[in-house]
């Protein structure tokens, strides 16, 4: 699985570099980059250090017994990346693109950005590195992530608020790839998720792999064997692609993607691009499962989370379902705050509720497994940032 | 000789560069796009490049988007464009260049809209989101069909770029005259003269030049230099000025005379 995807940037059939013209010799610099970087000891070096002195890993392997005795099933392992500094994953992959903006002489980054953690994350990485920063973000998401917005703009990066359809995290990445397009001499874009033409959703995998490599031998170590099942939920699918990518090459250990059922089956109510809407199409220079109608124009989505609330997957998920490797189920709004709740007085862990659709799908299935059973969840950001709109929702219903 | 290359070499010929204008079909009404299409003949367009609406138009500044949005609002789908060429293909044999995203085309089916477009009398293909490299995923529907793929060069592409992209493409070859979006601009890049040259070196194809060009002297400079001159957001600022009404094609007639005009050396 190491040679995905191939030289054009395709995961079976899933993938390539549907962009603009003025795109591609951008992005040809930033493969030559980032494949020279992994080569080169000093980058490897400097990105270790940051990952261990100032993101916090290796994050923690946790068994969560009093909720796994709950359920009177299968062991429940998490992996903490919501102890990651900033309160996510989104950082691992930030941190990698912020060096190679350095690497690239590029000294303005922009991002997108959906919950507001990649934003949180890229405007990090900026201020630590002394990079301009710009993040775009749907205004529907800046209502509903607003502490986000804030902490963004403390950390020096400028937000700006998307207006333009769903006003959600497609439509900030429209506006990311319109500012790339116009300042591509000066600009690095720092996608956060494993979407986006080539080489984005292979080197941010990359990036994210420190998660599975870690959590591998952590659970190996904790356990002798490997786990029976591992979740992670699923937007653009950078946490889920960061913990399969070690797991991917052993059969035995089932992989589970967690997508955002909503309020139901029907177009616009879910962002669960593996169902019938969800067909082969290109967004955002990629081709992958995409929410669209049969006009090809792309479907409005939901989800209660805004990180999981887009219409297209990565494509090497799209690629691992078509194979059979990875199998994708829903989880709705409200079995996400369920999760939500249970998490936080069980155990003393309150998840970001992108991550709470993945403990929602353990907790189905845990019950049935036997006791010696392993699941290991990737609990990919912690849910300071949803206080808010949990205590919204709970004050509507 | 195809429509593409017999407007080229007409107006090598008149010593003019061909006027080429841009209008998203569908905006206001597929009705109202017809009306255009020929308003624009008559004030003396060339070629006509049709935008087919998308939901999420990368490549496109906010006249063009909002474009979108209201041909979306209208019920246009691709299928829609091509019966209206269709129905002009009874009254006008002016070129006609689908300027389109990817998906909308991909899933219409690559061999059913090749036979589509090439009875409705489609001439050309332009993807804003298909580089060359991409291409031959599209390209046996294209040919099958005798449609011209038309390639984008960008003032990011080097030279193999453009030499790839003016072997794969035909018809013409499109240069963007800035890094950016679409959308008018007050004043032309000072670099575009010597990019248009580079261009007009390394391709064999006619170079038209578009994106920011809005007003007759821009049109009357880059005339000079290239052989084509594209003019987009200019004209559907107009339309949305205007809006749904009668008055509409007149207006969009008079206001594109000048600088068809204007395109004469």
């Amino acid at each position: 699985m190491k040679k995905q995807p191939d030289e054009r940037g395709y995961f079976g059939d899933f993938g390539g570099r549907f962009v603009p013209e003025t795109l591609m010799v951008p992005l040809e610099q930033l493969e030559t980059t980032w494949l020279k970087a992994g080569k080169d000891r000093n980058f490897r070096n400097r990105l270790k250090e940051l990952l261990e002195r100032f993101v916090g890993r290796p994050t923690p392997l946790y068994p969560a017994r009093r909720l796994a005795a709950t359920l009177g099933g299968a062991q429940i392992w998490f992996k903490r990346e919501d102890l990651c500094h900033t309160g996510s994953h989104k950082i691992n992959n930030a941190v990698g693109q912020a060096l190679l903006a350095r690497e690239m002489e590029k000294h303005r980054v922009i991002a997108e950005t959906g919950a507001g953690q990649h934003g949180v994350a890229v405007a990090t990485a900026a201020a630590l590195l002394g990079l301009d920063c710009r993040i775009y973000m749907g205004s529907e998401d800046m209502r509903r992530q607003e502490s986000n917005v804030r902490r963004m703009q403390w950390l020096g990066a400028e937000v700006v608020a998307v207006e333009s359809g769903s006003r959600t995290l497609k439509d900030a990445i429209n506006e990311a790839l319109r500012d790339w397009v116009t300042n591509v001499r000066t600009t690095h874009y720092i996608l956060g998720s494993v979407l986006g033409p080539h080489p984005y959703p292979a080197m941010i995998r990359n990036f994210q792999s420190v998660i599975g490599t870690e959590a591998f031998s952590q659970i190996r170590e904790a356990t002798r064997s490997l786990p029976d099942l591992v979740v992670a939920c699923v937007g653009g699918g950078s946490n889920a692609a960061g913990i399969f990518s070690a797991f991917v090459p052993f059969d035995q250990v089932r992989l589970v993607g967690v997508e955002a059922g909503g309020r139901g089956p029907a177009p616009g109510e879910h962002a669960a691009r593996f169902t019938e809407d969800g067909k082969p199409g290109i967004l955002h220079g990629t081709l992958t499962r995409v929410l669209q109608n049969s006009d090809g124009q792309i479907l409005g989505t939901h989800s209660v989370s805004a990180g999981l609330d887009y219409p297209a997957v990565g494509p090497e998920h799209a690629d691992w379902e078509a194979k059979g490797r990875v199998s994708y189920v829903r989880i709705s709004d409200d079995e996400a705050i369920a999760a939500f709740k249970l998490l936080a007085r069980t155990e003393g862990i309150v998840p970001a509720l992108e991550s709470a659709h993945a403990i929602a799908y353990a907790l189905q299935v845990a019950p049935a497994m036997p006791l010696n059973a392993r699941i290991l969840v990737n609990l990919s950001g912690r849910g300071d940032k949803d206080m808010d709109e949990v205590a919204r929702l709970d004050g509507a219903s | 000789m195809n429509r593409i290359q017999q407007i080229f070499k007409k107006a090598r010929g008149e010593n003019r560069a061909a006027f080429i204008p841009y209008i998203t079909a569908g905006d206001p009404s597929l009705q109202r796009t017809s009306e255009i299409i020929e308003a624009l003949e008559r004030a003396g367009a060339d070629i006509i490049e049709l935008g087919v609406p998308f939901s999420d138009p990368i490549a496109d500044g906010p006249t063009n988007q909002k474009a979108a949005e209201r041909a979306l609002a209208s019920g246009t789908s691709l299928k829609g464009v091509l019966d209206l060429v269709t129905d002009l293909r009874t009254r006008s044999d002016i070129p006609i260049v689908l300027f389109t995203y990817a998906n909308p085309v991909l899933q219409f089916g690559l061999e059913a809209f090749g036979s589509a477009a090439a009875a409705s009398g489609i001439d050309g293909i332009l993807f804003t989101d298909v580089p060359t490299e991409e291409l031959p995923r599209f390209s046996p529907a294209l040919a099958a069909a005798e449609i011209d793929p038309i390639l984008l060069v960008t003032p990011t592409s080097d030279k193999a770029r453009i030499k790839a992209a003016s072997k794969a493409g035909s018809g013409f070859i499109y240069l963007v005259s800035r890094t950016g979006v679409t959308g008018a601009q007050r004043r032309l890049d000072p670099e575009l003269k010597p990019l248009i040259a580079q261009v007009r070196k390394a391709s064999k194809l006619p170079v038209a030049v578009g994106f920011g060009i809005s007003d007759s002297d821009q049109v009357r400079q880059v005339a000079l230099w290239a052989d084509g001159v594209v003019v987009g957001s200019a004209i559907v600022n107009q339309v949305a000025s205007l809006g749904d009404s009668d008055e509409l094609a007149p207006a969009i007639e008079n206001f594109v005379r000048p600088l068809a005009k204007a395109c004469n050396r």
